[in-house]
């Protein structure tokens, strides 16, 4: 008999007066007899909706099937037959959206926590299993991936599954991309990144860190003078916007990319750091994204007092409904319906305050929601000596301005066709490169449906 | 990792390293730069290309001792290893078609100035090498720069070293003698270069300066090297780090140069006194 409970069974967190204050993991993952007792309520609906909600198809029923049987490296071989990195998404895909979205325990009460069993059964596997995985033979074909974020990793990973040579590169001293640079500790530790990179190295991939494609060799060369048969391009939406209000150039303005790459890259948080931060007082956070949510809850264990400012209302928040609530349960204060006009500052030109305007909804824009409207003469201060913008990142230029005939869309996205190939012969390109900042789990749905198209291209 | 195959003090506060990176050296040119990190768990830091052997695949960088990294970096000598070392990033210097120019160098900031100067001579333009220091003892590169240079003037603040006063006297004479530029290349402290381009603007000679601010990536990933250029916000490390010098925002440049100044004061006395310690 399933477990016919309508609710999930529950994760266990840090306490969010403690974990405000750490950047420990909030998520501690469940138990085994937590993960069994979640795995009893899946139906093993036999058309499987879960499963066409899920970007990569990982085959959720027979996984969750094997964690009922307590058979859990079972579990996860099925999970690695489409996903190579289940320890990652199983924290930080937005299942609700997805694969819990489709699930028929939905319909009544909460879905099955697929991405709380996809975590459990990763957490499983990396703890107690010794085994590393095969280099398969080689089949002498080199193809270079750049940038080794999610969807760079998952195209290497299935291409070298697949036999062939694989070298990833790396602008940073350090692979994972946004995994490492972007996202916190404290949602996802990065020994977590560090295994699933050892596994593909396991695999025979190589990785180059601290190269800059395009400035230090071009796409036409790796295939030229490097004899590189395929290339996957994977750089991400490196470039962060800002607002162009009065101000943005002061001390202690900083762009979330900025912000965030010095806390988890750079480890500035930590005591003996040897890259600075500063450590705001009162911190206002511009944006209503997930990285919106990681710089807030950064600053906050940093000890600020955080004010996020929104120009919408929560119903419009585009953040992970989980992330929005571990924020507010932090202590993080959400000022909706407020946007900056301007920032101010002292004469030696740090922030003191910024200057906000009152907003309120209406008519519905192109994309269908309320268009946030100013409301005159409700401009009002927050004092502020941190100000972060986190109001969306573009596609890095670096790529297209040295690849000659690489084709873009207006917002710099690199133009593929749905199977990720550019206007440039045999480069391919995927991720947040081609779409702009979306999630880890659709890049690396584009990573592998790239891997699949690079191989039929290399064996035509 | 990447080694270090030669090491020269250049004067007390400045040391030249000749680093093995033979991709990086393969393509490097003037007035582009790399970021380096000294140590595992160091700070990343920009540092403009001094020099490049494309044979050889190495190339230099000179760098002053003023914080807790670059106190770092010259403990290391010849044989040791940096952690990282990436590039080449920014932009080459545009020097096509450029006759007759002014190079002006102030401080450490002429190690930047010599490969620029040395690239004009080597396409037949006419050099004018105007550096200045604070005293005799911190000149730098005075053979180098007089080897490529029709002109040279030596400039400092006491007198100890060359004519005694600020490159900008020297310059203004210059102008004032007849002296026709198509263009002023000045690299040094950001108040340098402002009174540079103060000077310049009033005779109407095109300036070039290399902006060498905060940054982490040097990709144009973080944006903290943002400054205001022409009145729109630009990012030195891909739209730069060269700029027309009469529409750069100085002032703001200044400031938030100074942005970490007090923690790196802080972070720099502790770590000459873990050096310290070590020795004894």
């Amino acid at each position: 008999m399933p477990n016919m409970s309508l609710k999930k069974n529950p994760m266990p967190h840090q306490d969010a007066d403690v974990r405000n204050k750490n950047f420990e993991e909030v998520a501690l993952g469940y138990t085994i007899e937590q993960a069994v007792d979640e795995a009893e309520r899946c139906l093993n609906c036999k058309h499987k909706p879960c499963v066409n909600g899920c970007p990569v198809m990982v085959h959720i029923p027979e996984f969750i099937a094997k964690v009922k049987e307590k058979d859990f490296e079972g579990a996860y071989q099925i999970i690695a037959e489409s996903s190579s990195l289940p320890a990652v998404c199983g924290r930080v895909c937005p299942q609700e959206s997805q694969c819990e979205k489709y699930c028929v325990r939905a319909i009544k009460g909460e879905p099955v926590g697929i991405g709380r069993l996809e975590r459990f059964v990763a957490d499983y596997h990396n703890a107690n299993c010794k085994e590393k995985p095969v280099k398969p033979e080689s089949n002498g074909k080199k193809v270079a991936v750049i940038g080794s974020g999610p969807s760079g990793l998952t195209c290497a990973g299935d291409l070298a599954k697949k036999g062939y040579e694989v070298t990833v590169f790396e602008a940073f001293h350090l692979a994972g991309g946004v995994l490492v640079y972007g996202i916190p500790e404290f949602r996802l530790p990065k020994t977590i990144v560090q295994k699933e990179i050892d596994t593909l190295k396991d695999l025979g991939v190589k990785i180059e860190t601290n190269m800059v494609i395009g400035k230090v060799i071009s796409i036409e060369e790796l295939i030229k003078e490097y004899d590189f048969k395929a290339v996957f391009v994977g750089s991400g939406a490196g470039l962060p916007k800002f607002m162009n209000i009065p101000g943005e150039n002061l001390i202690g303005v900083y762009s979330a990319n900025e912000f965030l790459t010095r806390i988890n890259l750079m480890k500035a948080y930590k005591e003996d750091a040897s890259t600075p931060i500063i450590h705001g007082k009162k911190v206002v956070v511009v944006g209503g994204g997930n990285v919106a949510m990681d710089a807030a809850r950064c600053a906050k264990r940093l000890g600020g007092d955080v004010h996020i400012v929104y120009r919408r209302t929560l119903d419009e928040l585009p953040a992970r409904k989980e992330e929005v609530e571990h924020a507010m349960e932090e202590g993080i204060i959400f000022d909706l319906l407020t946007n900056p006009v301007g920032i101010k500052g002292n004469e030696n030109g740090w922030v003191n305050a910024v200057t906000c305007i009152k907003m309120e909804l209406g008519e519905p824009d192109a994309s269908g929601r309320r268009r946030p409207v100013e409301i005159n003469g409700s401009e009002f201060d927050i004092d502020a000596d941190v100000v972060i913008m986190a109001l969306g990142t573009s596609p890095n230029p670096l790529i297209k301005a040295t690849t000659e005939g690489l084709e873009v869309n207006k917002h710099g996205g690199i133009i593929t066709d749905e199977n990720g190939a550019t206007s440039v012969q045999a480069v391919y390109a995927g991720g947040d490169a081609v779409t702009g900042a979306a999630t880890v789990i659709l890049a690396m749905g584009a990573g592998k449906t790239a891997a699949k198209a690079i191989d039929e291209y290399l064996n035509k | 990792m990447f080694k270090i195959v030669d090491k020269k003090v250049l004067n007390p506060t400045v040391t030249r390293i000749d680093v093995y990176a033979p991709f990086v050296a393969k393509k490097a040119q003037a007035g582009q730069f790399v970021i380096l990190r000294a140590t595992e768990d160091g700070e990343r830091i920009p540092l403009t290309v001094a020099d490049y052997d494309r044979e050889k695949g190495t190339v230099a960088v000179i760098f002053q001792i003023v914080g807790a990294t670059t106190y770092a970096l010259n403990q290391l000598n010849v044989g040791d290893y940096i952690a990282d070392f990436v590039g080449p990033l920014g932009n080459a210097t545009h020097t096509d078609g450029l006759k007759k120019v002014a190079v002006v160098g102030g401080g450490v900031g002429c190690a930047i100035a010599y490969p620029v100067a040395k690239k004009l001579h080597e396409q037949g333009c006419e050099v004018h090498s105007i550096v200045g220091f604070r005293c005799k003892d911190l000149v730098i590169l005075e053979d180098e720069f007089k080897a490529v240079s029709d002109k040279y003037v030596l400039m400092s603040d006491d007198g100890t070293a060359g004519t005694k006063g600020l490159v900008t006297d020297a310059l203004k004479q210059l102008i004032e003698n007849g002296e026709n530029y198509d263009e002023v290349i000045a690299i040094g402290p950001v108040i340098m270069m402002k009174f540079i381009c103060k000077l310049t603007k009033e005779y109407g000679v095109k300036t070039i300066v290399s902006m060498n601010p905060v940054m982490i990536d040097g990709t144009g990933m973080c944006g903290g090297c943002r400054l205001t250029v022409g009145g729109e916000t630009k990012f030195a490390c891909v739209d730069g780090p060269e700029f027309d010098g009469h529409e750069v925002d100085f002032d703001e440049a200044m400031k938030r140069g100074a942005s970490y100044k007090e923690w790196e004061r802080h972070k720099y006395e502790e770590t000459c006194n873990l050096f310290k310690k070590e020795v004894k």
